[in-house]
């Protein structure tokens, strides 16, 4: 399979301003040199906790965030140095779910204008209703009495199904999914879910799917990447995700997830990280994890590791103490 | 040590009123951890926040029942034995850490406030005291932490902060709101930790709500599971998982992704119903995979499925049983 | 909003000072033009309601008519300090680079209390009608532009307007059709206040000699000339007067109550309460 999207040392810092004329003394290093790359078809998962540059991630990709440094890669073509007109017509195949359904739809625009917003916005205009019909049935809403309803008079999920049909309008090659469960109740979670990988069959979609959630990245994702502060820490299969997954961060995460199922929950030894996040304008020296680390030695305080190729050639790891 | 029996709460609001807690029974012994268990709007905060009377009022109205805290109507007490009550036998702490503690005033001097309102004593003694309570909830370097404002810790640091002033009255009973759903997975294990640590130095009851199965599944000795306002299902945490006696919890638990195995999830229709035009009969009745004709018509009480285990379905143990084998051979 | 007894009341009065205004010249009994030099300031009577005037002019009618310039100058305010507050408001909130300089401008013209500003300008400018216009909507847009850009701002980070940058929206639409609508409500209701304010400014410009050519009547223009027999002819002041009080008085109200209306945070008598 060939890679749709591919992400090359990408870096996002943010200034920190202190004083209204002042040069910025401190950089917030959201992203802090990420290699990832997105294959045709397949759903790239990435996890991590608040702060680890996700969504920032995202953001960049999406073309709303101004990288630092590095490249983007769409089909192949570098999309940060194309000019605008070009831009235009690339983001049209890369499209984004939000979060929270309550605040990513305009309050005062019907289901259906909201839906039809991105065929205005690429000026097409023609049989405009009957495609969004075709849209909200896609996504298991009525077009008949749904398509004139505003925001409000919609559930949770429903809201969240009219952001998907809102994604699907300009037939997307690649879908950004952050946190597309998180603000739903799990009843309505799985429903989402299923439709999510429902449409990527019968559309062929590419999915980066964002979450905090791992027992939701390893149902949807076929890949995993964990990140820390900005950096990839580790990339593996989905399926050996749970059993196989080296690096201690990624440990420490995985065991750190309240199971629901009792017997099992008691049993497991759980890898409770000390302390906390290290702040991002301030990175620790050295492999980033160092400070909450079980394994850290003085090598990690100082040299920075690299993703690299551990036990099969779809695993890699960024860690110095995993064989 | 807590007893709720028949519980009403009605929300009085623009669109009608609006039955949040519609006839809940259960009771908590000394020492132990219940889970309350329900997605938003079955009514589980309205609840837990019944048991110290801190639902706003108006809207909040109790027509019917009786919360009782060591045989102590909660319900009929005037404001000073409503405080004596929040102050020394029941605490609370929230699902959001930063909007619970007051921006302005030090961690300390928030803390020896609480301490000093549960017993008198010198300010010294409290602030000594104060010191002991960050130490037991984990806060690294609490002779110096106490002078700090609480938008110098992080969310998991403030949570600590919570429970720790929560601790301060030296309660019977810790009721925990979502207390780890703004947190972080790392962090929530270290905090569901330190609830277990707690428990077990102070001996304290503990309620926990959440919409998370996992934590109670870790946490709780039994769990109560709430739908539409009701509870559905009550019994041991082993109950609940490996001997589901109700649709709405067995549908729930197969909702959820679980690790390892990527079986397609299986969601539960629809919405949950109105509670302010509940359906006549069952609640569940319209999201049931096993509604017959009879669930619209009867409203299914709580019975009891054996040793401590009670579930509100006509179903019976045994016919729920051979149904739940027949699903998962086809 | 029309669960509040004041807020039906203020629009009703407002309603009827507006059509009373309008269809003025069908119905007054006397016109606010005729001099009869045998009535100088009279008492009300049957016949003249709010008495006559220095010159034997019916108060009613003149206080009528005046309405029609106080309305007309206080509608025309609100409507053009809007468009211009709002226009430069949404710009400013939107776009961060124009941000600062606009701000500094709007600061510079805030730095002078409105009426002050207002009666330089008439000053330099001329007395007419046209002129008091200009100089109060540049005395009052700067307030409204103010509060857009604040709603602008609030708004901007909800994250249906990043939604609809990734769809392709352009910056033209996600201020028309994202924003806009959603910064209404305030804009609602600071031009309410602007219209009232507009016509106090008027009149205080009038009574300062300032205003309107002095033919036409208007409140400020009557007070003036009043205030001289307020001992002896006491109706002759109180009536227009009345005119003020009553119509800001009544765009207050409607002011506060289209506030409530469209403040969700605000407590209503039955509050809608989240479920949790």
């Amino acid at each position: 399979m060939s890679d749709l999207l591919e992400i090359n040392d990408l870096r996002v810092h943010f200034p920190v301003k202190k004083g209204l004329f002042q040069r910025p003394k401190q950089y917030v290093k959201a992203l802090n040199g990420v290699d990832l790359n997105v294959r045709q078809g397949e759903t790239l998962g990435i996890v991590g906790e608040s702060g680890c540059g996700k969504s920032t991630l995202a953001r960049s990709i999406m073309g709303l965030e101004e990288p630092t440094s590095g490249e983007i890669l769409f089909n192949g073509k570098d999309y940060m140095n194309a000019d605008a007109k070009d831009i235009h017509h690339m983001r049209r195949d890369v499209q984004m779910i939000f979060q929270d359904p309550y605040t990513s739809l305009n309050p005062r625009m019907k289901a259906g204008e909201s839906i039809a917003a991105p065929l205005k916005a690429y000026k097409e205009t023609d049989r405009v209703e009957k495609r969004v019909r075709e849209l909200l049935e896609l996504v298991g809403l009525d077009p008949d009495t749904d398509y004139h309803k505003l925001p409000h008079e919609f559930s949770g999920g429903q809201r969240q199904r009219i952001g998907i049909a809102r994604a699907l309008a300009l037939e997307p090659k690649l879908i950004i999914c952050d946190e597309p469960v998180s603000a739903l109740d799990v009843s309505v979670q799985a429903q989402v879910l299923n439709l999510l990988q429902d449409l990527q069959k019968k559309l062929g979609l590419t999915y980066v799917f964002i979450a905090h959630d791992l027992s939701v990245i390893n149902h949807i994702a076929d890949r995993v990447a964990v990140m820390y502060l900005g950096k990839v820490m580790e990339k593996v299969d989905a399926g050996s995700f749970q059993s196989q997954a080296l690096h201690p961060y990624s440990r420490a995460l995985l065991s750190a997830v309240p199971v629901p199922d009792p017997s099992e929950e008691r049993r497991l030894d759980r890898i409770v990280l000390n302390g906390e996040l290290p702040s991002p304008a301030d990175l620790p020296s050295g492999c980033v994890f160092h400070t909450r680390c079980p394994l850290a030695t003085e090598r990690c305080r100082t040299e920075v590791p690299v993703l690299e190729e551990k036990h099969n050639p779809n695993q890699k790891v960024a860690c110095f103490h995993t064989g | 040590m807590l007893k709720v029996d028949n519980l009403h709460v009605h929300l009085d609001t623009s669109d009608g009123i609006v039955k949040a807690v519609d006839g809940v029974t259960f009771s908590i012994e000394a020492g132990e951890t219940i889970g309350i268990v329900g997605e938003s709007g079955s009514g589980k905060s309205v609840l837990a926040h019944s048991l110290m009377r801190l639902n706003p009022e108006p809207p909040a109205t109790y027509p019917k029942g009786k919360v009782y805290v060591n045989d102590r109507n909660v319900l009929q007490m005037n404001k000073k034995e409503l405080r004596h009550l929040r102050g020394n036998q029941v605490a609370m702490v929230f699902q959001d850490p930063m909007s619970s503690l007051n921006p302005v005033f030090k961690v300390g001097k928030q803390l020896i406030e609480g301490i000093q309102a549960h017993r008198k004593r010198p300010k010294k003694e409290a602030k000594e005291k104060a010191i002991e309570l960050l130490r037991d909830v984990g806060i690294p370097d609490p002779e110096s932490r106490i002078d700090s404002y609480p938008h110098q810790f992080s969310g998991g640091m403030r949570q600590r902060v919570l429970i720790a002033m929560a601790l301060a009255s030296e309660p019977k009973l810790l009721v925990a709101d979502e207390p780890t759903t703004a947190l972080d997975v790392t962090i929530q294990a270290q905090v569901l930790d330190l609830l277990k640590q707690i428990q077990h130095k102070y001996g304290a009851a503990i309620l926990i709500i959440t919409h998370d199965l996992g934590v109670v599944a870790q946490l709780a000795d039994r769990i109560l599971v709430m739908y539409a306002g009701r509870i559905v299902e009550f019994g041991s945490t082993q109950d609940i998982f490996y001997r589901t006696a109700m649709p709405y919890t067995w549908s729930l638990l197969r909702s959820i992704p679980t690790a390892g195995a990527k079986r397609r999830l299986i969601p539960i229709d629809g919405q949950p119903p109105s509670l302010i035009h509940p359906p006549k009969g069952c609640n569940f009745e319209p999201r049931c995979p096993f509604a017959t004709d009879a669930c619209r018509h009867i409203d299914p009480d709580l019975e009891p499925r054996g040793d401590g285990h009670q579930a509100a379905c006509i179903l019976s143990a045994s016919e729920f049983e051979s149904i739940k084998e027949e699903v998962a051979s086809s | 909003m029309f669960q509040k007894k004041t807020n039906v009341l203020a629009l009703c009065i407002l309603s009827l000072i507006v059509l009373a205004t309008i269809t003025a010249q069908w119905w007054l009994p006397f016109s606010p033009t005729n001099i009869d030099p045998e009535k100088r300031l009279t008492a009300p009577s049957f016949d003249h309601w709010f008495g006559t005037d220095d010159f034997g002019r019916d108060v009613f009618a003149r206080t009528v008519v005046a309405a029609q310039v106080s309305l007309a100058v206080g509608g025309i305010v609100a409507l053009f300090a809007t468009v211009i507050g709002t226009t430069i408001g949404l710009v400013s909130g939107y776009f961060r680079k124009v941000d600062f300089i606009l701000m500094r401008v709007i600061d510079g013209f805030l730095a002078f209390p409105a009426l002050l500003l207002a009666l330089a300008l008439v000053a330099a400018l001329g007395g007419s009608l046209i002129n008091i216009i200009i100089a109060l909507t540049l005395a009052f847009f700067p307030v409204m532009a103010r509060v857009v850009r604040s709603a602008t701002l609030q708004v901007k980070n909800e994250s249906y307007i990043e939604a609809a940058r990734t769809t392709g929206a352009s910056h033209f639409v996600v201020i028309t059709r994202y924003i806009f609508p959603n910064i209404l409500s305030p804009v609602i209701v600071q031009s309410t206040f602007i219209f009232a304010k507009a016509i106090l400014a008027e009149a205080a410009l009038s009574f300062l000699g300032v205003g309107v050519d002095p033919s036409t009547p208007t409140w400020g223009s009557m007070l003036q000339e009043a205030q001289i027999y307020l001992t002896i002819a006491p109706w002759y002041s109180i009536f227009p007067g009345l005119g003020i009080v009553i119509t800001v008085l009544a765009l207050n109200l409607l002011g506060d109550g289209l506030r409530d209306a469209f403040d969700p945070h605000q407590v209503k008598r039955k509050p809608r309460t989240k479920v949790a």
